[in-house]
């Protein structure tokens, strides 16, 4: 008997577009996967849209809007599982560096009539929202792992995403530290794993795009970073970046803002 | 005869929007292209930052042009101490920017934009009719790809890229693997452009003004003049003096326009219009397979346009890989107080960046316009003008054409960090 092809869905939410590319950015696969599963909505590749329930949804970007914290609760309503991909769904993305700030002194800044702009003061991740089944980290998510994750789901399979910090990567494949060698500073001993030491492969310190990995070391780091000259301010400010919104990283970055005040 | 054209969901564009005209007799009513995608407030995100970090921040507007990004970034701040970088590192931007408008224009010609052409609701159910040019088309985007994930680190939001240069130069080994991909992508776009020639392209002819840079000797990637059709000529620094973004009544769009002259194009077509002279001998080669007659201003047009930059962009990457010789990684700076702008094709049109700075090497202000927020006017004008075509059209047809020309722009409309929504009521 031949099995009803799974039914794909993906979502955009406040983002850069960047995450649900990477689905079209695997030339080799793309057709392959276009071939195994039944895309039902994803609106940068297809015109054709049609209705959930979906087995297995896609969602990029964060929570900014009334009407998006409504529309998440949908999605979630129509999807079997649900994976949120990279940093924006996962931990609120960059803009949650609003979360900490005077929204509407942001929406001055940039905008001339601020009365037409509708805002949430904050940028939030969709876990904060509804269950969320699987989580991909990064800024940009790994297109490998993007593939990887779908490929167990589509077969009924529990994904494995491992979670080990990025100075682990350095060591396995032998890239040389930045930090011990060069003194540079780098966040590669508290990252999330994932972009397989990408930062410290081109000779520069990782800087955090695939958030906090497993029990990260912050209190360990600061000394680390202490010694190599940087300042408390700009510890903080090392945190205040893609995954600002998620923790221990908020709470690195909140003490930098806490300093200022003072 | 359709009475209202209704897209909710624009579809096979870079973010969420959504699209209404409504017509009363044979008349456009009302055009309404209403841009859903939330604000993230970018210029307001980097206020207080280390400056160095505006390459990285502002890269994360936009997942399909990032580089464009980083390079306007990096420019604006490379200006605002008069920094010039040397000969190879200028050759080595102007290939990492050849890797994006590859990929991106590759991307957007064949698995958005040539389905309107053939009828179909995606690249994937046109490959079970058309597999050829879909297999050619990914694997060309995948040549320009891999320029970018070897200099650039990964395709998207490259981590290789700083102010002053790169962190680590690639080996010429590393490059030259490059060629034989970049090679065949050169003849094959040839193929294509000589089969995308034979497509449907509705008439609308409307001559806009057009801008782009231009350079001395160079197709422009990151320097130039600002230069218009209308014969604009001004130097990047002077961009806010003659252009301008307004709010239009019942509007929450900022939308750039010509201060003197009003809406613009910006994109592949004004730069081959602008500057067909500077294309490289392939490019001539590949303007002429492609039947354009310059100057062109049937926004339909635009896809041959985007397939001679793609023989342009993949020759000068051949051209920049086989002289390749690496020297230093990046000249060393020293962040001070000033003013600093810069100006870059992305592969939608120049992009402006404007940095103030302060003596501590922060970010005191930040003026982007990306290149949607730039076009918007014009796909409105070009929806209106296409008017009397939609009205005889049976309702569906009348849609799909509708979205089409909106298509033709290669609309970001995640890049427009500024447009939410627009409204034109027309007086009866």
């Amino acid at each position: 008997m031949k099995q009803r092809k799974k039914k794909l869905a993906v979502f955009k939410f406040a983002s850069c577009d960047g995450c649900q590319l990477s689905l079209l950015d695997c030339e080799d696969e793309l057709l392959a996967v276009a071939g195994a599963v039944d895309i039902a909505h994803f609106l940068e590749a297809s015109s054709r849209i049609r209705r959930g329930p979906y087995d297995v949804t896609l969602v990029e970007g964060s929570v900014t809007t009334e009407h998006d914290a409504l529309r998440i609760q949908k999605i979630r309503e129509q999807s079997k599982i649900l994976v949120t991909i990279g940093a924006c769904a996962t931990s609120g993305g960059i803009q949650a560096l609003r979360n900490s700030r005077d929204i509407a002194e942001m929406v001055r800044v940039v905008y001339a009539s601020p009365q037409y702009i509708s805002t949430l003061d904050t940028s939030t991740a969709i876990s904060d929202h509804v269950h969320v089944d699987y989580e991909l980290r990064g800024c940009p998510v790994n297109k490998h792992q993007l593939l990887s994750v779908l490929t167990s789901l589509l077969h009924g399979q529990v994904p494995r995403v491992p979670s080990h910090p990025v100075c682990l990567d350095c060591k396995r494949s032998g890239v040389v530290c930045v930090s011990v060698v060069d003194g540079t500073p780098c966040l590669g001993p508290v990252t999330h794993t994932g972009c397989d030491a990408l930062c410290p492969r081109y000779g520069r310190g990782c800087f955090g795009c695939y958030g906090p990995s497993d029990t990260p070391q912050v209190a360990a780091q600061a000394l680390v970073l202490r010694r190599q000259g940087q300042s408390d301010a700009q510890i903080a400010a090392g945190y205040a970046s893609f995954n600002v919104g998620m923790q221990p990283f908020a709470q690195e970055f909140a003490k930098g803002l806490a300093k200022d005040k003072r | 005869m359709p009475k209202t054209i209704k897209v909710d969901f624009l579809t096979r564009v870079e973010g969420e929007g959504a699209l209404l005209i409504r017509f009363k007799g044979k008349r456009v009513d009302k055009v309404e292209l209403n841009i859903y995608e939330p604000p993230r407030f970018f210029e307001a995100l980097l206020l207080g930052k280390p400056c160095f970090e505006a390459p990285d921040v502002t890269a994360r507007i936009c997942g399909i042009c990032p580089v464009a990004y980083q390079m306007s970034a990096c420019h604006a701040l490379e200006a605002t101490w008069g920094v010039v970088l040397p000969d190879h590192l200028r050759q080595l931007r102007r290939l990492l920017y050849a890797g994006e408008w590859l990929e991106s224009h590759l991307l957007h010609m064949f698995l958005l934009h040539a389905p309107d052409f053939l009828g179909y609701p995606d690249a994937m159910q046109m490959a079970q009719d058309h597999p050829e040019p879909v297999r050619a088309a990914l694997r060309m985007k995948k040549a320009g790809n891999a320029i970018v994930n070897v200099l650039g680190g990964r395709e998207i939001h490259p981590i290789n890229v700083r102010v002053g240069g790169f962190y680590r130069l690639p080996t010429r080994e590393a490059l030259q693997a490059l060629l034989p991909e970049l090679k065949w992508t050169r003849e094959t776009m040839l193929e294509s452009l000589a089969w995308m020639r034979g497509f449907t392209f509705p008439d609308l002819v409307r001559e806009q003004e057009h801008v782009a840079l231009r350079h001395s000797h160079d197709y422009p990637f990151s320097e130039g003049r600002i230069v218009s059709t209308a014969g604009l000529d001004i130097d990047v620094a002077t961009y806010e003096a003659h252009f301008e973004e307004r709010h239009l009544p019942h509007s929450t769009a900022l939308h750039a326009v010509l201060k003197q002259r009003g809406a613009y194009v910006c994109g592949p077509l004004p730069r081959l219009n602008l500057n067909a002279d500077r294309l490289r001998p392939a490019a001539q080669q590949a303007l002429a397979v492609s039947g354009l007659e310059l100057p062109c201003f049937n926004p339909f047009r635009s896809i041959l346009a985007r397939g001679v930059e793609v023989v342009q962009a993949a020759d000068e990457a051949i051209a920049i890989i086989e002289a390749y010789e690496p020297g230093v990684p990046n000249v060393p700076i020293v962040p001070q107080a000033g003013r600093g702008h810069g100006c870059t094709e992305a592969p939608r049109g120049i992009l402006y960046h404007r940095y103030d700075i302060s003596a501590d090497g922060s970010i005191a202000g930040a003026k982007i316009v990306p290149p949607t927020s730039q076009n918007q006017g014009s796909i409105e004008d070009d929806l209106r003008a296409l008017a009397p075509q939609l009205v005889d059209l049976p309702h569906a047809d009348a849609t799909r054409l509708a979205e089409q020309a909106v298509r033709n722009y290669d609309p970001c409309i995640s890049c427009s960090t500024h447009f939410l929504k627009l409204n034109i009521e027309h007086a009866s």
